[in-house]
This record gives structure tokens, C-alpha cells and sequence, in this order.
């Protein structure tokens, strides 16, 4: 199988300071770590089970960003990817969702053929969940978001189970086939240490070209260790479809909004989240 | 959290002067670059390498292991018919060992492994026990794997070490029912068929870590009729025989998570490893070594988890209208476990430099014929080794047992309650002090380098270190440490008396270890003056009341004192 992955750069905003904010409301970028958009881990997790499960299968991980994007594509390397496309242009620059999804549909028909894609459900910055569903939408795929597990892939159609609240439902669809997956899916694997040590000197042109590289010759005889890097013209993208020219998203005003009421959650009887619930509340010291 | 770049003096041991040569001949003046896509080119790669590694190994000990272990308390390893079922949360944290490939860190490539040095092993193996040291043991016995490099056949090499790389686990069987820190008096017997022309082991180990592992290293009686050490071998046994079984594990006071077996061999084949004869005198003996480098590490550590346990709560728990980091008896426990934790860190891996060294050549005499330059050197680090192995095992396992000790009374009451993790270090500690060789052991492995005089030579040789103005005064206070130890060791030999030696050993042990250990950790703060600078104050101050103490015990004994025991 050719299975692409999706993933995005981005700022922690789980371990957010008080210094995350800039005074106009946008994030401050330098002030949080640049990390592995978390549900497109569970979406590496997935392409690898997948790979697994069907010898010969090749994952390939896309992401659009700067140079220094491509930290999380050697991250998938380390994990088990076998391929990483940086796509970078200064075009794509201030991009929305719309704006996105255009540039990601344009490299994914320029990788070729494949028979799946997974992204996370969405990226822990703008919270949005529109990239998968709306670049499935423009290459005329079947999409399943909200995805928790692959069941089973029989005679080119996949069953999934699907994340719902108060609980899960079980999907077909046919290939290819887009498909978001959810947080709560399996944790990615950890990285691999022989192919740390290996995939560390994986590099961009870029990256390769500059001063004080010193594994051009370890480039040379392993094109693995290159990471290809895309721009708008090698994609044929239409450059008033890209960056802040093709997004129509305009931000008006940021609010900070505060709660009144205290944080609540809710357990349903299920087995896995009553152990859940116990287990928090031993870690917390509760009970126990 | 990550429990490898939250500890910057951690960090401070990957960049020891001495790791440079350790690292060039352990991969062979960089040579394997070509074959292998994964090793490095040179020492700046290979520290990236390792730096790379300590980090995911931090991540995942911090956000794994860690949460992992409260768990495998409750849950624990059971015995069903005659296997060892491990907690859930133990075979999670396998998983993601052998998925990270950190299963055969120390073996040599072409066996599967990474060929990391055992300096780095030992780093990586105490990120691993400050989350859970019982899970730790699963994992350290990994290097068991080093004796089946070493003495092994190339068949076997073979065979058994990609396993290991693979994530096959191990064990060493060596204590039986009657023969505990006497191995000599071993039983479990060996008989060779001449029908197969194989071995078979029939008998029974007791106190097995991991007893019912993958592979087993086992020592057994090959010669019938003999009764000492040199009737015993060492043999390799699979699980996959079937004829292992074990009959129950014991419920001990900690490390929960690490299953302590009985195990019945029913006529087990078996591989002789080695040579007959040659089991306890020459392989078990290196294995031992390893293996309390490994306790050490262990105990390293708990007392890390034990002060970074209490140092959290004194700064959150408040008492008389302040947190009671502030109240000066708190602060002292505190400041003091660090600065223990500090001195036993700086001595684990001097230890583990050294051993890594006789490690390295070991290997490069098994190559070609050493120089008689490289074979005089070679005598002086395996000399080394052995001197600070004991120092270590003893030194860190008592200083783990201190922490633990100390966080609990931190915690007040609350730290008797098992909601909090002091109680379960409180617990774990308790066995680093006892097994592969109590205190008690490692003293008298230790007192003829004290009595020849070894140690007074090596801390002269660390006390030759160049050291900023403002901190001779503290290391003119070290030498005046060395000259007490001097004048009380002089004293005991006057006393011209094996029992007297016996009974002020300990003594005369410790003043050592910690003169030694302040000598160590002066060197440390002359590299780094801002991060260990403050812990060596203490530590001196600390080591100075201990040895004075010791001193004056020994300076007013006088032999009458010993009918007052009998």
C-alpha cells in the first residue's frame, strides 16, 4: 500500500506560560516548544500498524512549514516513516484552513498514487478539524473522521471505528480513502533508536547545503536521508489559492475568555472509563 | 518531564575527558560506518548519538515507566503453571523497550546491538530506576548478554545475542536454597549424555531475578563427587526447552514489579558456556562485577528519586506560616541528600569509566596481542575497576537507604502513607544494601585496597586536580581528610590483629569512601563550579564529621572493647 500521512508543526500549547500570548492576541511562537501536532502521531501509529500489516506498503509524511518544519519529518522518520516531503514557500505563507488544505491536495497529487491518507483530527493550534475533512473534499475522496482504530481492510474497503459521543461506531469505506484520526486512538510508538541514529542526518537541500553539514558524503550514498522539499511551482499550485491571498478566514478580534464554571468531566459506565476515572483520581490522591 | 534533561548533573558525565578514548576503542577508531548506517562517523557523532538516546530514554522513563510503576506495584508478576505472567503495565513498558530497540544497547553490531559503552548503559539504566527500580532489574539483566559475548562461542555468540537485541530477557540462576552468599556450596546438578552429547541440568535456584526469563545463564555442579568452586560451569538455557518451570515467587518487602523466583530444572538441556571448571572462579566473578555496577546504578538512582521526591514537597508543604524548605532542619535533610546523591554519582561512573576501560581492553586483547604498554595500562584501569566496584556498590546502596530514609521524614506522616512514592523508595532501597553482595561483602572486597594502601593512592591521584582559587580551601580540607585516614588505618595495622581489622573494616572503609567521594566530587565543581559547587561544600562538611567520627572510634579502640560484644 502507498499510505501518506499529514502532519503539521506545532507551537505546545498544553505547557503554555504566561508568556505564550503576544498583547494582540496571537501565539507567541517563540515562547512555546515546536512539537508534533499530537493527533498526527496517533495518525503515524495508524500508517505504521498499516504498513505492518501489509508488507511491501511505503508511508510517506507531508507537512507544510518552514524550514525548521522539518524536525517532525525526521521525527517520523525515527518512528518508521519511509519517506518525508517538506512543502515550503514563502507563497504559502499565512495560510487558513482553505489555504492549506489547496497547497496539501496539490503535493499529495504530486507524490502519485496512493490508496490512503491519514492526518490527525486537528492540530492543537487553531482547533479547527477542517485540513482533513476539506482536503479529502478536493480530491474527491471518501473521508471518516474522528477515527479510533482500523478493523479490518478486506477486498479494497476498510472498516473503521469511529470515536462518537457516548461511545464508538463501526464504518465501511472504500479506498482510497482519507481518514482523521482521533487522540484517543493508540499512542504513537516510540522512535527507534537504530533508525535515530541512522535518520539524524536526514536533511532538507537547505539544510544540507549549509555550512557546517558534515554528512553530505552518508547523503550521497543513501537517498533516504533526503528529505524532498516541494515548493508552489514544482506543485502546480495556483499561487491566489495559497498563502493569505486565498484565505478568506480574517481574523477580526481575539478575546480572552475566561469560565465561570469549574471544570467538569464526564465518565460514562463504560469499563475503560471508570479505570480511567479511578486511576486519575488515585494519581491525584483521592482515594487510594 | 523528562528525567534525562531535567538533570543537568547527569548530563555532566558525557562530557568526562576520558569518555573520548573510551568511545574510540569501542567502535574501533570509528570504522563501522561503512557497514552499519547507524554508527557514527566520529566522537562528536557518537556523543549526538548518545545524547539523542539519553533523551528518549528520559521521555519515556518520565512518561512511561514512571506512571507504569504504581501499577505494577498493585497488580504485580504471578506464577501460573509453573510461568511468570507479568503485570500489564510491565509488559506495556517491554513493549516499548524493544520497540525503541533499547533491548541490547552494549552488543556489538553485528550481533544486532548498538555498541554503546557501558558508561552510557549506566547512564540510560539510571534514568530507567529512578522511574521503577524493579522494572529496571528486567531491563538491566540485558547485560548478562556481555558474559555470552565474552565467553561464549562464536555459535553461541550467534545464536543468543541477537535475541537479546531482539528483546529476549534474561537471568542469571546462581543462588540455591543453601548456597546464598556461599556459591561455592552450588548443587544444582550438570550431567553430560554421551547418548546426545548434551548437557542436561536437574535441580533447583532460589532468589532468581526474572527467574522465569528467555535465557537463562545458570551455574551448576558438571563434576560429580566434587564439592568447592572449581566443580561448578556455567551453562545457557532456553525457556523455549520446556524444562524450566517456576514453582512460586516470593513476596518481598519491594521492587514488586521484578519477579523473585524458585525455578525447578527437570533435566533442562543446556549449552556449556566457557570452559568446564571455570563457571564461579572466572565467568560468574565477571558477571558479578556487572551486576553491582548495576546495583549501584540502581541505588544512584533511588537516592535520586528520593530527593527529588522530598525536595518537591519541603517546596510546596507549608508549616508555621511558611513552606518548610525555609525551616533550617528541613533544609539540611534536603541539601544534604542532594549533595550525597551528588558525591555517589561522581564515584558511579568513575567506576563505570574504569570498568568500561578494562571492558575495552578485554575486547582489543581478544583481537590481537596487547603491547606490553597497552597490557600495563590495561592492569592499572582493571585494577581500578575492582578497587571502586565495591566502594560504589557498598557506598550507593548505603546512601540510597539514607535518601529514602531522609524523604520519608521529610513527608512527616503523609510520607508513611502509601499515597505517596517515598514509600515505596523507602521500600525499594531496602534491597540494594543486600543483594549481589551485602554492605557487608563489599567491605571485605574493598579492605585489602585499603589496607595496601590503593586507595590513599588514588585519592592523592584525584586530589591532583587543578582547581580555581575559590576552591582550594575546600580541597586543602579533603587532603586533611586523607591524612586522618592515614593516621587511623596506621592505627588498625598496629593493632597487628585479623579480628580487629574485620570489626573496624567498615570503618576504615568509609572513611575512605567518602574522602574519596569529596575528592571526586571536587573535581566535578572544578569543571563546574556553578552546578556542583554548593553540594560539594555540604558534602565536605559532611564528610569531615563522618570521618572525624570514625577516626575517634578507631583512635580509642583498644582490643578489651570486643569481649564487651561477645
Amino acid at each position: 500500500m502507498n499510505i501518506i500521512v499529514l502532519a503539521k508543526q506545532v507551537p505546545d500549547t498544553r505547557n503554555a506560560g504566561s508568556q505564550a500570548m503576544n498583547a494582540d492576541g496571537t501565539i507567541n511562537r517563540s515562547a512555546l516548544p515546536a512539537i508534533f501536532n499530537p493527533d498526527d502521531l496517533n495518525a503515524l501509529e495508524q500508517a505504521l500498524v498499516l504498513k505492518e500489516s501489509n508488507p511491501g506498503s511505503k508511508v510517506t509524511v507531508l507537512t507544510m512549514g518552514p524550514g525548521r518544519a522539518a524536525d517532525i519529518l525526521r521525527e517520523a522518520l525515527y518512528r518508521g516513516a519511509d519517506e518525508a516531503v517538506l512543502l515550503s514557500d514563502r507563497a504559502f505563507a499565512g495560510a487558513d484552513t482553505l489555504a492549506t488544505s489547496y497547497a496539501l491536495s496539490m503535493a499529495v497529487r504530486k507524490i502519485g498514487a496512493f490508496d490512503i491518507i491519514l492526518c490527525g483530527r486537528q492540530a492543537i493550534d487553531g482547533d479547527t478539524a477542517q485540513v482533513g475533512p476539506q482536503v479529502a473534499q478536493m480530491l474527491g475522496l471518501p473521508q471518516v473522521t474522528y477515527v479510533r482504530r482500523i478493523v479490518s481492510l478486506d477486498g479494497g474497503k476498510m472498516v473503521l471505528e469511529r470515536a462518537i459521543e457516548n461511545g464508538t461506531e463501526k464504518v465501511q469505506a472504500p479506498l482510497p480513502l482519507l481518514l482523521t484520526v482521533d487522540g484517543s486512538a493508540a499512542p504513537c510508538r516510540p522512535r527507534n533508536v537504530y533508525r535515530m541514529l541512522r535518520f539524524k542526518r536526514v536533511a532538507t537541500p537547505q539544510e544540507s547545503a549549509a555550512e557546517g553539514f558534515k554528512y553530505n558524503a552518508q547523503l550521497a550514498a543513501d537517498d533516504a536521508l533526503r528529505i524532498k522539499e516541494w515548493n508552489l511551482e514544482y506543485v502546480g499550485g495556483d499561487a491566489a489559492r495559497c498563502g493569505l491571498s486565498g484565505s478568506p478566514t480574517k481574523v477580526k478580534k481575539v478575546d480572552n475568555i475566561v469560565f465561570k464554571a469549574k471544570e467538569s468531566k464526564r465518565f460514562t459506565a463504560a469499563d475503560e472509563d471508570i479505570k480511567a476515572l479511578v486511576g486519575e483520581l488515585l494519581e491525584n490522591h483521592t482515594i487510594g | 518531564m523528562n528525567y534525562y534533561s531535567d538533570n543537568k548533573e547527569l548530563q555532566h558525565y558525557l562530557k568526562h575527558p576520558l569518555l573520548k578514548r573510551i568511545v574510540e576503542m569501542k567502535e574501533r577508531g570509528y570504522s563501522q560506518a561503512a557497514e552499519y548506517n547507524y554508527a557514527p562517523v566520529d566522537f562528536a557523532e557518537a556523543i549526538e548519538g548518545y545524547e539523542q538516546t539519553l533523551h528518549l530514554v528520559g521521555e519515556i522513563c518520565a512518561g512511561t515507566v514512571a506512571p507504569n510503576a504504581a501499577r505494577i506495584e498493585h497488580e504485580g508478576p504471578v506464577a501460573v503453571n509453573g510461568r511468570v505472567v507479568y503485570a500489564p503495565a510491565t509488559e506495556e513498558n517491554l513493549d516499548i523497550f524493544r520497540k525503541a530497540g533499547l533491548m541490547g544497547v552494549s552488543l556489538s553490531r553485528e550481533y544486532g546491538g548498538l555498541n554503546f559503552p557501558a558508561a552510557i548503559f549506566t547512564m540510560m539504566q539510571e534514568l530507567v530506576c529512578r522511574a521503577d527500580a524493579g522494572f529496571g532489574n528486567l531491563w538491566g539483566l540485558q547485560d548478562c548478554a556481555a558474559t555470552i559475548s565474552s565467553f561464549g562461542s562464536e555459535e553461541q555468540r550467534k545464536r543468543y545475542l541477537p535475541m537479546v537485541s531482539a528483546g529476549a530477557t534474561m537471568s542469571m540462576d546462581l543462588t540455591e536454597p543453601d548456597a546464598g552468599s556461599d556459591l561455592q556450596s552450588a548443587r544444582l546438578k550438570a550431567t553430560f549424555s554421551e547418548e546426545d552429547g548434551r548437557w542436561y541440568l536437574d535441580g533447583v535456584k532460589r532468589f532468581i531475578t526474572n527467574g522465569d526469563s528467555d535465557i537463562h545463564l545458570v551455574l551448576a555442579r558438571s563434576e560429580e563427587g566434587s564439592v568447592d568452586g572449581r566443580g561448578l560451569s556455567l551453562f545457557i538455557c532456553e525457556k523455549s526447552c520446556g524444562r524450566v518451570k517456576t514453582r512460586r515467587i516470593e513476596e518481598k518487602m519491594g521492587i514488586h514489579g521484578s519477579p523473585t523466583c524458585e525455578i525447578v530444572f527437570d533435566h533442562a538441556p543446556a549449552e556449556l558456556c566457557g570452559s568446564r571448571r571455570m563457571g564461579l572462579i572466572k565467568y560468574v566473578m565477571s558477571l558479578m562485577n556487572g551486576a553491582r555496577l548495576g546495583i549501584a546504578t540502581q541505588s544512584v538512582a533511588l537516592a535520586q528519586a528520593a530527593y527529588s521526591e522530598a525536595l518537591a514537597y519541603a517546596h510546596t508543604r507549608k508549616q508555621f506560616g511558611k513552606t518548610i524548605i525555609n525551616l533550617p532542619p528541613v533544609y539540611d535533610m534536603v541539601g544534604t541528600m542532594k549533595s550525597r546523591l551528588d558525591a555517589a554519582r561522581s564515584l558511579l561512573y568513575e567506576t563505570a569509566r574504569n570498568v568500561d576501560m578494562n571492558y575495552q581492553f578485554a575486547e582489543l586483547a581478544a583481537s590481537r596481542p596487547l603491547t606490553p604498554e597497552e597490557r600495563t595500562e590495561s592492569k592499572l584501569f582493571s585494577k581500578k575497576a575492582d578497587a571502586l566496584t565495591p566502594l560504589i556498590k557498598g557506598m550507593g546502596s548505603e546512601i540510597a537507604n539514607m535518601n529514602a530514609y531522609d524523604s520519608v521524614q521529610v513527608h512527616g506522616g503523609s510520607g508513611y502513607m502509601r499515597d505517596y512514592l517515598c514509600e515505596r523508595l523507602y521500600r525499594d532501597a531496602r534491597i540494594t544494601s543486600i543483594y549481589e553482595g551485602t554492605t557487608q561483602l563489599q567491605v571485605v572486597a574493598a579492605i585489602r585496597y585499603a589496607t595496601s594502601g590503593y586507595y590513599a593512592q588514588l585519592l592523592e591521584e584525584y586530589l591532583s586536580v587543578e582547581v580555581p582559587a575559590s576552591l582550594a580551601p575546600l580541597k586543602e580540607r579533603i587532603a586533611a581528610l586523607a591524612a586522618k585516614y592515614g593516621a587511623a588505618l596506621e592505627k588498625v595495622q598496629a593493632l597487628g590483629s585479623q579480628e580487629a581489622l574485620d570489626f573496624l573494616a567498615r570503618r576504615v572503609y568509609e572513611i575512605a569512601a567518602y574522602s574519596i567521594m569529596a575528592a571526586l566530587l571536587l573535581a566535578d565543581a572544578a569543571a563546574d563550579e556553578e552546578l556542583f559547587s554548593a553540594s560539594l561544600h555540604r558534602f565536605v562538611a559532611l564528610a569531615e564529621a563522618v570521618v572525624a567520627g570514625h577516626a575517634e572510634y578507631i583512635g580509642n579502640f583498644a582490643m578489651e572493647l570486643l569481649t564487651n560484644y561477645k
